[in-house]
């Protein structure tokens, strides 16, 4: 008995060997020595000077940090609520029993394959002020030339409206997932009772999807949170900082300028943002969420 | 009906009245009224991809003409030629495909061998360490990213496959391992008890039993990560700086430094980069969707 149980500690270790040696390796180890990098300033060529916590209080009073970080809440919450009610529409059309549902959903995800370079670089192309496709569009319902990214006022809505494009059709393939758990027994007495299609939407589908709702709501925070691909090849952040966001910040600090201990401490800020958001929503998700 | 409906007002107003109660007619207007919907935003899809492919094949003068050209007067291969002289995109291709390929198979094979260790051994401290991976899918990348960036540079890695391949498959074997345990604890014991009995060991029960049962969920696991690096710009951003080495949105990238507004030859340059993928997508569709939205699952 005694010798099986420590075999299966050896075999058990064995098995996950490719597993603990990466995880060791590309996070345990990284996130200690993210710690304590916090602490440092450190240019990665000369020796790193011991700061305390001279990064976090750089980080507290630097004017352009809080920019970057209004930024990012900004395009949070101009991206969230729009990519997930746009999403719900997709998926509630696709969902009403319709000819060719999957010629539409192969259409509506195309831009979730599609790489955010390739996407961010043909907006930028269908955004230019002067022969872009979208003003040419917009002139045709009297629309007046608009100067998109170039702009500070315009190019974060502009990024953000890109966002949804791309994204809408991967969230509503998983609200379509969410809209079939939806029993049709009780759209049908509910339709016998006499309730029309939008009251049963509201009162009947609408709570039942919640729980999707929920998650969805989660993992797009968290995502725009660390938006950076598309902000990095529309953008490059500009112009004047408009579309600055946290995770651009922190490349740059990183990788251009060469701040390590003060591109670490951002991030560090960034995750514990997100992970209160998080805890945030799960505390509050039993008054709203219903789970049968 | 027709007739009706020119003979007075007040009749063609009960018509209607009529035509719209009538429950087959509602049905059929609601399916008319989603589909013009949805067509609408379909195209609304389609048409950036239409614009791109339009004008990768024009001149450059017809490029900057206001009010824009639909078609190309005349549909110009030079701009590929073009590109491709300047720009190694089949070797990006391949850099791309090795990079993707390897860290598909290697989630695969880490987080298979460690879901089949979580889900089915009894061994010392399971559940402890079962845990610290679940709170590892936390930490968002960017607090890892900058140590692994200076760790990589320490052991000369920097512009090598390498440093590609491992923090990437890295980035996905937490959540895969989670996965394939929670599938991996659906099956039956009696399956092992069996091979147990015929005198099986660990491995072999992994190889012949678990492995062919999950082969649906690995190949949504393989997609899932093969997506992930394929369109991944920030690793070899960091990472590659070897024209040599640089995957395609890489390529894409600095093909963006070197043409800032011909972008007859940048659309050309993104056609050739979102080629193969979308070809694939046509393909294996399905795949694809269960591959990505597997992200959503992580949460």
């Amino acid at each position: 008995m005694a010798t099986s149980r420590r075999r299966n500690n050896i075999t058990g270790v064995l098995f996950l060997l490719p597993n603990l040696v990466l995880l060791m390796a590309l996070t345990l180890f990284p996130v200690l020595y993210a710690f304590y990098l916090g602490f440092f300033q450190w240019d990665i060529i000369s020796e790193p000077v011991f700061v305390g916590l001279e990064n976090y209080l750089r980080l507290a009073r630097s004017e352009r940090f809080w920019q970057v970080l209004f930024n990012t809440v900004y395009y949070t919450v101009g991206t969230v609520p729009l990519q997930l009610f746009v999403a719900l529409i997709i998926a509630v059309l696709l969902n009403q029993g319709i000819r060719g549902k999957t010629a539409y959903r192969m259409v509506f995800f195309l831009p979730v394959v599609t790489s955010w370079v390739a996407v961010a670089l043909l907006f930028r192309w269908l955004y230019n002020p002067d022969f872009g496709l979208i003003n040419y569009v917009l002139s045709f319902v009297g629309i007046p030339p608009l100067p998109w990214l170039s702009s500070p006022g315009m190019a974060m809505p502009a990024v953000i409206l890109t966002n949804v494009w791309k994204s809408m059709g991967y969230f509503a393939v998983i609200f379509l997932a969410g809209l079939q758990g939806v029993p049709q027994e009780m759209l049908e007495s509910a339709s016998i009772d006499g309730a029309g299609p939008f009251r049963r939407f509201i009162n009947i589908t609408l709570p039942m999807l919640t729980p999707t709702l929920f998650f969805v709501i989660i993992i797009s925070i968290i995502q725009s949170f660390q938006v950076f691909e598309q902000v990095l090849v529309m953008t490059e952040g500009g112009p004047m900082d408009a579309t600055n966001v946290l995770v651009l910040h922190i490349y740059d600090n990183a990788f251009r300028w060469f701040r390590m201990g003060y591109a670490v401490s951002m991030a560090w800020t960034l995750f514990v943002v997100i992970f209160v958001l998080t805890l945030l929503q799960m505390k509050f998700q039993n008054r709203w969420v219903f789970y049968r | 009906m027709a007739q009706r409906f020119e003979r007075s007002e007040n009749r063609a107003a009960m018509t209607i009245g009529y035509f719209l109660k009538s429950k087959r007619r509602y049905e059929i207007l609601t399916k008319l009224a989603t589909h013009v919907l949805l067509l609408l935003g379909a195209m609304t899809v389609f048409l950036p991809f239409f614009w791109m492919v339009s004008t990768s094949f024009k001149g450059l003068s017809e490029v900057f003409l206001f009010p824009p050209q639909w078609f190309p007067e005349q549909i110009l291969f030079t701009n590929y030629q073009q590109v491709l002289r300047t720009f190694p995109f089949f070797r990006f291709f391949l850099n791309s495909t090795f990079v993707s390929v390897t860290v598909a198979f290697g989630v695969i094979a880490s987080c298979a061998l460690g879901a089949y260790s979580f889900a089915r051994i009894q061994f010392w401290g399971r559940d402890v360490l079962f845990l610290l991976f679940l709170g590892t899918m936390m930490i968002p990348g960017q607090v890892t990213m900058i140590p692994v960036f200076i760790w990589m540079r320490e052991l000369g890695w920097i512009n090598t496959y390498q440093a590609l391949i491992f923090p990437q498959i890295q980035a996905a074997t937490p959540f895969g391992t989670f996965l394939l345990r929670q599938f991996f604890m659906t099956l039956p014991d009696s399956y092992e008890e069996a091979a147990i009995l015929d005198g099986a060991n660990r491995l072999q029960i992994f190889w012949t039993i678990f492995l062919p049962l999950s082969k649906p969920a690995l190949a949504t696991l393989g997609m899932f990560s093969f997506m992930g690096s394929w369109n991944n710009l920030l690793w070899p951003l960091i990472m590659i700086n070897s024209q040599r080495l640089m995957t395609l949105p890489l390529g894409l990238q600095t093909l963006q430094g070197q043409y800032t507004v011909q972008w007859n030859l940048l659309m050309a340059g993104t056609v050739l980069a979102v080629l193969p993928v979308l070809l694939c997508y046509f393909l294996a569709q399905r795949y694809f969707v269960e591959g990505i939205t597997l992200s959503g699952i992580k949460g």
